[in-house]
């Protein structure tokens, strides 16, 4: 095979592992502050994308992007408020079948508003047969968009949890949330505050990368599991670990397609996830996610 | 609660007397994916099913009776349309079912007809629906064969010696991808790489890479889903400028679309229907299709599509056995099974008991895309 050629599979791999790793990244901030996973992490990424096209009729994209994204922040929050936040002590079981069923509300309430056709918002820069060509190797730019918004939710994020106060509050409080409530730290509000954050990085996510994926009311559970594959094997929690399985499912998955039929590259990732579940635990970049988990 | 009870039994009762006045109401059953992936198959099938029942019953039904329409949503499962196919026929002891849309549930459900004896007109293309002939099946839409041969003729026409194969792992994909591995070779054409995917794909820039590496001079990509369109963007991202060919699985213009600029000069064959503007005012077919366009697009404010226009050959098929044979389900089938010379949107149907498709490869035109739109593909 040309270097060509394996070059142009690395950035087959480098586009999977970035659509992955940006919806990956959403699962952390409600786990980092509750424990819990979201399963309508997905539904986020769907609304976002769906709010951006329709309101891109009305406004300019970058206006119909930053109101999708706070009208899903507002949709976050509503769903914490009215589901969640009167709960005493859910438990995760609970909480999981929970954000279950709001993952089908969601779901069938965008089928109802916007029916079952497909969408997609245009390419930020160019379109559908822009690509940027470096030594034979082409690369769309909305590839390059979706990484470019991917690390900057990252840094967003690493800066947040670790060096705002608002940040380590809700580290505090996934980690033990009656001490953190008797330190007087407000964990309901925090709590809520993690649903409107994951909401609008879902919905940035599903906007970046409804160009390459296009978007319809049932995309976001197919999207979601691949972003909770790479969450869970990066390690729960951490969201640099997210996007770097992201990269590394994404790239084996494109390998695997260079090789094998392409068939088998979904079952390359899920034995991928398997293993690293065997293995370890509590994912490749180990962070203590699994002992967090059994603390509740 | 006793007397609410005993009022909503009178209440039924009385209901049932007052219908019993009228003849009872042809019950026709509809198996279709109105939501999940395949929904824009089933979901224009269903639009088209409601508005084509209206109009029948308010002209006053079949034979003095009203149809009645039961639409089931598979959301295109082959679990749930035979379990669908299995209430219709045991509980709404309906008297045909129309659907389902995808090849994967019909042929699904072909034994459980044939078995029980009920009667299915199936809007799905695969061969092996109607091969071998079922007594109680039928299909009204385009073998995928005739697809394939479409598109062999336009390959060796433009030069193209060997091609990359592209199919989503669905029934669609699947009889597809059979179809094109057995013409291929007597077209005098090279598979050069074969590859399927998963049907939830939401990006192919590893698969055309591969067929980039196979170094083929056109691609065939034969699937339903939104896969169709991002194969096309993803291979031109990818700098291959050769010629893209699509099943008739891409005539719904909402492809095109959302492809944009990758999907201009792809070809395809399809119905005449979504062309229908462009048909000379003397083609046998023209009335037929833009009363159907004409109705659908006033009533929907969306373009009609080849798939919706399927289910309207189904019923309007259906109607017409029922006019000439009464309600005898078997005389019904017989009725169809020698129906000739029916105009529907996609063909003139010539049924007969070795043949329950009915069209041959003239049901097809050779489309393509330009500035976003379907036309003919020029000779």
């Amino acid at each position: 095979m040309s270097l060509e050629l394996v070059l142009q599979y690395l950035v087959a791999g480098l586009t999977y592992g970035t659509i992955y790793a940006v919806v990956g990244v959403g699962f952390n901030i409600i786990y980092n502050a509750t424990g819990i996973i979201n399963f309508a992490q997905g539904e986020f990424v769907m609304l976002g994308g769906m709010t951006a096209v329709t309101l891109h009729g009305l406004v300019p994209l970058p206006l119909a992007i930053a109101g999708a994204v706070a009208v899903t922040m507002v949709v976050g929050a509503l769903i914490e408020v009215s589901f969640i936040r009167w709960l005493r002590k859910p438990s995760v079981l609970r909480m999981v079948v929970i954000t279950i069923g709001i993952s089908i509300v969601v779901r069938e309430g965008a089928l109802l508003l916007w029916g079952e056709s497909v969408r997609a918002l245009p390419y930020f820069t160019g379109n559908e047969v822009t690509s940027l060509a470096f030594a034979g190797v082409h690369v769309s730019p909305q590839v390059l968009w979706s990484l470019a918004t991917c690390l900057a939710i990252v840094g967003f994020l690493w800066f947040f949890f670790q060096h705002t106060s608002v940040g380590r509050q809700m580290r505090a409080c996934a980690a033990n949330r009656d001490a953190a409530a008797l330190c007087g730290i407000p964990t309901r509000n925090l709590v809520t505050l993690s649903f409107v954050l994951s909401a609008g990085i879902g919905a940035l996510a599903g906007c970046v990368v409804s160009p390459i994926t296009y978007t319809s009311y049932g995309i976001g559970s197919g999207l979601a599991i691949k972003g909770f594959t790479v969450a869970i094997l990066g390690g729960l929690g951490n969201s640099m670990a997210a996007v770097g399985a992201g990269f590394l499912v994404g790239i084996l998955e494109a390998a695997s397609v260079s090789l094998l039929p392409a068939a088998y590259k979904d079952a390359v990732s899920v034995a991928l996830l398997l293993a690293i579940l065997f293995l370890r635990p509590s994912g490749i970049f180990g962070s203590s996610a699994v002992e967090r988990l059994r603390a509740h | 609660m006793k007397k609410l009870v005993l009022a909503a039994a009178v209440l039924g009762f009385s209901a049932l007397s007052a219908s019993a006045v009228e003849k009872a109401p042809l019950k026709i059953g509809a198996l279709l994916a109105v939501t999940g992936p395949a929904a824009f198959l089933g979901a224009p099938e269903a639009r088209t099913l409601e508005m084509l029942v209206e109009e029948l019953n308010a002209k006053g039904g079949i034979d003095g009776r009203k149809i009645q329409l039961v639409v089931k949503d598979t959301t295109g499962s082959p679990e749930k349309a035979v379990s669908f196919a299995k209430q219709l026929i045991e509980e709404e002891q309906v008297f045909a079912i129309i659907g389902p849309a995808t090849s994967g549930e019909t042929l699904q459900i072909k034994a459980i007809v044939e078995e029980a004896k009920a009667l299915l007109i199936s809007c799905a293309a695969a061969e092996k629906i109607v091969d071998p002939v079922a007594a109680h099946v039928f299909n009204v839409a385009p073998k995928d064969r005739y697809a394939a041969e479409m598109i062999f003729r336009q390959m060796k026409k433009m030069g193209v010696k060997k091609f990359g194969l592209l199919s989503s792992n669905t029934g669609f994909g699947t009889a597809g991808k059979e179809q094109v591995e057995k013409g291929a070779a007597a077209a005098g054409l090279e598979i050069a790489a074969n590859e399927v995917y998963d049907k939830a794909a939401t990006d192919l820039t590893a698969e055309v890479t591969k067929l980039k590496a196979a170094g083929v001079d056109a691609i065939l990509n034969w699937s339903i889903e939104p896969a169709q369109a991002i194969v096309i963007k993803n291979a031109r991202q990818i700098g291959l400028t050769i010629p893209i060919f699509q099943s008739h699985g891409f005539a719904n213009i909402q492809y095109a679309r959302t492809a944009g600029a990758a999907a201009e000069g792809v070809m395809f064959p399809a119905s005449r229907i979504v062309v229908a503007d462009a048909l000379p005012a003397k083609h046998p077919q023209k009335a037929v299709v833009m009363a159907y366009k004409s109705a659908y697009e006033k009533k929907y404010k969306e373009d009609v599509s080849t798939f919706g226009g399927h289910a309207w050959d189904a019923l309007q098929i259906l109607v017409r056995a029922v006019q000439s044979a009464g309600l005898d389900r078997e005389k019904v089938r017989t009725a169809i099974e020698n129906m000739k010379g029916h105009v529907g949107t996609a063909g003139v149907f010539n049924y007969s008991p070795t043949d329950h498709n009915g069209l041959t490869i003239d049901a097809f035109a050779m489309l393509t895309v330009k500035d976003g739109k379907f036309v003919m593909l020029g000779e």
